[in-house]
């Protein structure tokens, strides 16, 4: 089975996001970039259904300028066969982005397409929805469980919805998006790393796709949120219980 | 300016808040932007939940009644949307940013071949939408170019709408082929708790790293949560170190949460966290390290050892309630 993984170079979780002066984007000095946290956890689950099956391919695919590469290897030392990066270096709002896997997709013809379920810099939480419906594929967001049927032909996924779990099903191909409990992504082991140096990375322009990317979504600025005026100390909790019950009127 | 289409959904039946939540934002578009508010209700028997959605003074409600649509599946329901978009000169749509709008309307606006903001949390007079990035770090202003928009809403930024004059309700058909109806629903497990849904409740109370272990979080903060009718939520470093399941996880990369009352107990306030519940109206932070992080976003704090406070606040809200 060939499986499609999607990688997008955030900003570390751990990092400060400082807005810039004047509202332009975010400051970018010093800001460690990895592969969004649940593309990491969609990578991992496109290894383990290959590693179960006993064969299969995991093929990457991020969109961006050439840094992108940093995060295709650290994929590719996780395990991935091989890598396609998109050279694109203008801003893509999500449908762009949804249009521009759509090339990739009718291209390679994965049978299953894993995404994370948002990337944690944009937080749109829309390229996987926008790519299935392009594709005219299903689709199943929020995965925690993803179970392949015994012919390959079928997936159930176990999704994480408001007050439970619920369980769809479908003939593939289609598209999952992972959440957090998906699974525990692995770290690349040093071998891994060695062997990512010679796995092949594709280079093609997005321009050369033929994909629609004129801007549907415009961000015209950035502000830094409304800051919190600084709060109280108290000392006792007896003091905490009297001021959430009269000043703050909570309790 | 054309109509604007508020999707409500239905639970066992009935329209839940967050859809409440939708239909007010969708008039509050109305009054800055124009336009008539239409909601449309979903299902295989909509009777019960067109009629309570026609109770918000909505110009129409538009009920569609088809087999396949009994269970939520967003191919089936996109295109359904798809369908009432064009056939009711719809130029915005509305709907909250709960599981099922999240799932649904960036499907629908690619079938529109339109772009879609996600988690606006204000529609502005000159058309432009606010919405948080970076899980909330920032604010940006966005501009949807298309003539058609599509937009989910933060649940915490509106309130839900108020009871007012009935909606006619018209029942609307539509037609679903194969392509669209490819998606199965097998089956729904409720979670089993007594305790508020972690993104819904009023209170919310979290452990971090300071408890030390998972017998902790059911020693010590369990009998807070349960006495505050609260829900109880972790920091990453509590998930990561196998104290609670990571479904409890608030932040960046797990719940974002913005109650009337959270209440961090030995959570040091990575930006992880932050990130997660700085929104929250009033935060309390308890921590026995007077320069911890949390303390910068924290209403009152409280400087403790958690294992002495903790039952002592239990003991107090159990007394404040008598």
């Amino acid at each position: 089975m060939k499986v499609l993984v999607t990688v997008k170079r955030v900003p570390d979780p751990e990092t400060t996001i400082r807005v810039k002066s004047d509202g332009s984007g975010i400051e970018t000095d010093n800001i460690k970039y990895v592969i969004n946290p649940f593309d990491e956890i969609a990578l991992e689950e496109a290894l383990r259904i290959k590693e179960k099956l006993g064969s299969g391919e995991v093929v990457l695919v991020s969109i961006g300028d050439s840094v992108v590469t940093e995060q295709l290897r650290t994929g590719l030392a996780m395990g991935a066969d091989r890598a396609i990066l998109v050279g694109c270096d203008q801003d893509l709002d999500s449908l762009a982005v949804a249009r521009i896997l759509a090339k990739i997709v009718e291209d390679e013809s994965p049978q299953l397409v894993l995404m994370g379920k948002q990337a944690i810099d944009d937080d749109a939480n829309q390229a996987g929805q926008m790519l299935a419906a392009l594709l005219g594929w299903p689709q199943a967001t929020f995965a925690s469980e993803v179970v392949l049927s015994d012919d390959q032909q079928a997936v159930q996924v176990t999704r994480e919805v408001d007050g439970g779990l619920e369980t769809i099903g479908f003939a593939l191909p289609g598209i999952i998006t992972s959440d957090l409990r998906l699974n525990e992504p692995r770290y690349a082991s040093l071998p891994g790393i060695m062997k990512a140096r010679k796995k092949e990375i594709k280079e093609v322009a997005a321009a050369d796709l033929g994909a629609d990317m004129s801007p549907r979504l415009t961000i015209n600025s950035l502000e830094p949120p409304t800051q919190k005026e600084a709060g109280k100390k108290v000392e006792t909790v007896e003091e905490l219980i009297g001021l959430l019950h009269d000043e703050a009127k909570v309790i | 300016m054309g109509n604007i289409l508020v999707f409500a959904e239905t639970q066992k039946g009935r329209v839940p808040k967050s859809s409440l939540i939708a239909i007010q934002a969708g008039k509050d578009a109305a009054s800055k932007l124009g336009g008539d508010v239409l909601v449309a209700v979903l299902g295989s028997d909509t009777a019960v939940a067109a009629r309570e959605a026609a109770g918000y003074g909505a110009a129409k409600v538009l009920a569609v009644n088809d087999a396949a649509l009994e269970n939520y599946l967003a191919d089936a329901y996109a295109a359904t949307l798809e369908q009432l978009v064009q056939t009711n000169e719809v130029t915005l749509v509305v709907a909250a940013a709960t599981a099922v709008g999240k799932d649904l309307l960036p499907r629908l606006a690619a079938r529109l071949g339109v772009g879609m903001a996600s988690e606006v949390v204000s529609f502005h007079d000159d058309g432009t939408l606010q919405r948080p990035m970076y899980a909330g770090n920032t604010m940006a202003t966005v501009t949807l170019a298309d003539t058609i928009k599509v937009v989910s809403v933060r649940s915490t930024a509106f309130d839900a709408a108020q009871p007012g004059e009935q909606s006619a309700v018209e029942q609307a058909s539509v037609s679903l082929d194969a392509d669209v109806t490819k998606m199965q629903f097998v089956e729904f497990n409720e979670t089993k708790s007594d305790r508020p849904n972690l993104t819904e409740a009023s209170i919310v109370v979290s452990g971090g790293r300071g408890l030390k272990s998972g017998e902790n979080f059911t020693t010590y903060l369990e009998p807070l949560v349960n006495e505050l009718n609260a829900a109880m939520g972790a920091s990453r470093a509590a998930v990561d170190a196998g104290f609670v399941p990571n479904d409890l996880q608030v932040g960046q990369t797990g719940k974002v949460v913005a109650p009337e009352l959270y209440i961090a107990v030995g959570i040091s306030g990575a930006i992880q966290h932050l990130a997660g519940m700085k929104d929250s109206k009033v935060i309390v932070a308890v921590n026995k390290d007077p320069d911890a992080p949390i303390f910068n976003v924290a209403d009152y704090g409280l400087v403790a050892d958690l294992f002495k406070a903790v039952p002592e606040l239990t003991e107090a809200v159990k007394k404040a309630k008598e």
